[in-house]
């Protein structure tokens, strides 16, 4: 629960993850590329990480103690730009050469192109394991910071989550927390009728993670848990966090022709206006 | 050669911190000097390589030297886009060792055989692709790539093959070791079939052939300078592998030559078909049988020589 200042400081996040989400929209109409509906779902994690939960400093981006969050689901590029630029960790004006020939924001983040890119993502399955690597390498240096995985429901689909799954409890891994957006829709397809995801949370906790669920857009909920890593159970945390795909905008959400669509100029205006933009 | 692996990474590790073992479920008792000294730097990932790799890059990105080391074809191929991806792209440097290069594991079927893994990480951007000869060559290919700021796949064969080297040669990685110099012919030689070019190189000697012999343990940088000058002074360069002939030292080499004009010189080479095995049998048969003794691949270089050389 939070105290006052705290609860300023949630409506101050939630005015960020409105503008955000306008940025998304736009950057997706401007750029003409996909992903926007998995783009929007995640909004509201990576304002909690940047601006709750996360030990970070934009001035100082390669802090060898610096808390990690790896965007596992790399296709939600344009969410982690747009975070990392209104928190200060690169100018606002990379944000429009997004996509661009030539230009440092690619449709899936690359490793060393702006500060706050921890890895290359794109192909799933993999930000789990480098975050277990990262996090290893972090108690064996004697390092405090915390490494926080961002992972698609579709994304769960991938094997080697499920080997990263079972190797971070054996080794007793606390300093690392999944997030799962689970917004419901994979690319082609509803999660739980592509693949047999549910029951999502009990999985991570057979697997032996120490296991949340939450509303994903709830940033008091997300701050509260994910501050709160590691948790005292020796365990590594997962956090199944419920989300809504295209969140924020009407005739988006649970619209999976999101995934795929960008939007026009008027549906772009149409997003502002429902987000208090305009 | 594993044992070479264990006792250099033992060493190793005792004067380097950031060497970190990840073994996946293999080497029973091997690593128990090892583990006994340094628990906190050995994990076993279990059957999970994707995983280990990709560990692996992430320990490498904060600044520690992970060695992932399993049985070949688990190590390269089953992982292959863990390595690609997270170990090349990132540039990082992840020690990938393999045991049982080539046919080492025949009697175990082709899930443990290992005729196309150089193919594939040597396509790879930024890896190094490294095949020692003999255990002495394990020893120093291992210190090279602990001081090499990139990934580094080493490729062993397995136990108690025959050392070559009585001396330590000067190893560098992307640099050849000429074994003996010779006047008609040479062979160049990548991984556990240096004992048996050295051999070969004997044979021909017998048959009144001059044979140059390297070790050309690193197919990736590969070695211009040794090429330009092998090429230049020898009507035939044959490459020695236990590997396809596609996509190997043989491939290399061929890839690199098509854009240069040798035009007195013949390129052999000489390695696995390219064919899955479908029957039992140790190495040393399948080696007979795919031409790849000592005698069989002096048979090859002569007749080859001989057809390039008018009387």
């Amino acid at each position: 629960m939070f105290m006052d200042s705290d609860g300023f400081l949630i409506t101050e996040m939630e005015s960020i993850a409105r503008r955000t989400r306008g940025k998304l929209v736009e950057m997706s109409h401007v750029a003409r590329t996909p992903h926007l509906g998995s783009s929007l779902s995640c909004v509201d994690i990576l304002v909690a990480a940047y601006w709750g939960f996360l030990k970070t400093d934009p001035q100082n981006p390669g802090d060898p103690n610096r808390d990690r969050l790896i965007l596992s689901k790399g296709h939600a590029a344009t969410s982690l730009y747009v975070t990392l630029a209104y928190r200060g960790f690169f100018s606002l004006e990379l944000l429009e050469t997004y996509a661009q020939s030539g230009a440092r924001l690619a449709e899936h983040p690359i490793y060393g192109s702006v500060p706050g890119v921890e890895v290359t993502s794109g192909s799933l399955g993999h930000g789990l394991s480098l975050g277990l690597g990262i996090a290893l390498a972090g108690r064996l240096q004697g390092y405090g910071y915390r490494v926080f995985v961002v992972m698609s429901d579709g994304e769960c689909n991938e094997g080697s989550v499920w080997e990263a799954a079972q190797f971070a409890p054996i080794h007793h891994l606390d300093n690392i927390a999944v997030i799962v957006d689970y917004n419901k829709w994979q690319a082609t397809g509803r999660s739980n009728e592509v693949m047999a995801l549910s029951p999502l949370k009990q999985k991570w906790e057979a697997f032996g993670w120490s296991t949340h669920e939450m509303d994903g857009h709830d940033l008091s909920s997300l701050v509260e848990v994910l501050r709160n890593v590691p948790d005292g159970t020796g365990k590594p945390v997962a956090v199944v966090a419920h989300t809504v795909k295209g969140k924020g905008i009407s005739f988006m959400e649970d619209d999976n022709n999101w995934h795929y669509r960008f939007p026009n100029a008027d549906e772009v205006q149409k997003a502002k206006w429902e987000l208090g933009l305009l | 050669m594993r044992n070479a692996f264990v006792a250099e990474i033992t060493t190793l590790a005792a004067k380097d911190e950031r060497i970190v073992l990840l073994s996946g479920d293999i080497g029973n008792r091997l690593f128990d000097e090892y583990k006994e000294r340094f628990p906190a730097r050995f994990y076993n990932c279990g059957v999970a390589e994707a995983n280990m790799m990709s560990l692996a890059a992430g320990m490498a990105l904060c600044g520690l030297r992970p060695i992932t080391y399993t049985i070949t074809p688990f190590v390269t191929t089953r992982c292959l886009e863990q390595i690609r991806l997270d170990v090349c792209y990132h540039n990082v440097p992840v020690i990938i060792v393999g045991t049982g290069a080539g046919l080492s594991y025949a009697s175990l079927n082709a899930s443990h055989h290992s005729c196309e893994d150089i193919a594939f990480l040597r396509m790879l951007p930024n890896m190094a692709v490294v095949c020692p000869g003999d255990a002495c060559e394990v020893r120093l290919a291992l210190r090279a790539a602990v001081e090499y700021n990139g990934p580094v796949y080493i490729r062993l064969g397995k136990k108690g093959e025959p050392v070559v080297h009585l001396q330590a040669p000067q190893f560098t990685i992307g640099k050849g070791i000429i074994i003996q110099d010779g006047l008609d012919v040479c062979l160049l030689s990548t991984g556990n079939l240096l004992p048996t070019a050295v051999q070969a190189a004997d044979e021909l000697r017998q048959r009144g052939i001059s044979a140059c012999v390297v070790s050309f343990h690193t197919v990736k940088p590969l070695d211009e300078a040794i090429l330009s000058d092998v090429f230049a002074r020898f009507k035939v360069v044959a490459t020695v592998e236990e590997h396809s002939v596609l996509g190997g030292l043989g491939g290399s080499v061929a890839e690199w030559l098509a854009d240069r004009s040798f035009l007195r010189s013949h390129l052999l080479r000489v390695g696995t078909p390219d064919a899955f095995i479908y029957e039992a049998g140790e190495q040393n048969y399948f080696r007979e049988k795919f031409g790849l003794t000592a005698v069989m691949i002096a048979e090859k270089v002569q007749q080859t020589y001989q057809v390039n050389t008018p009387r």
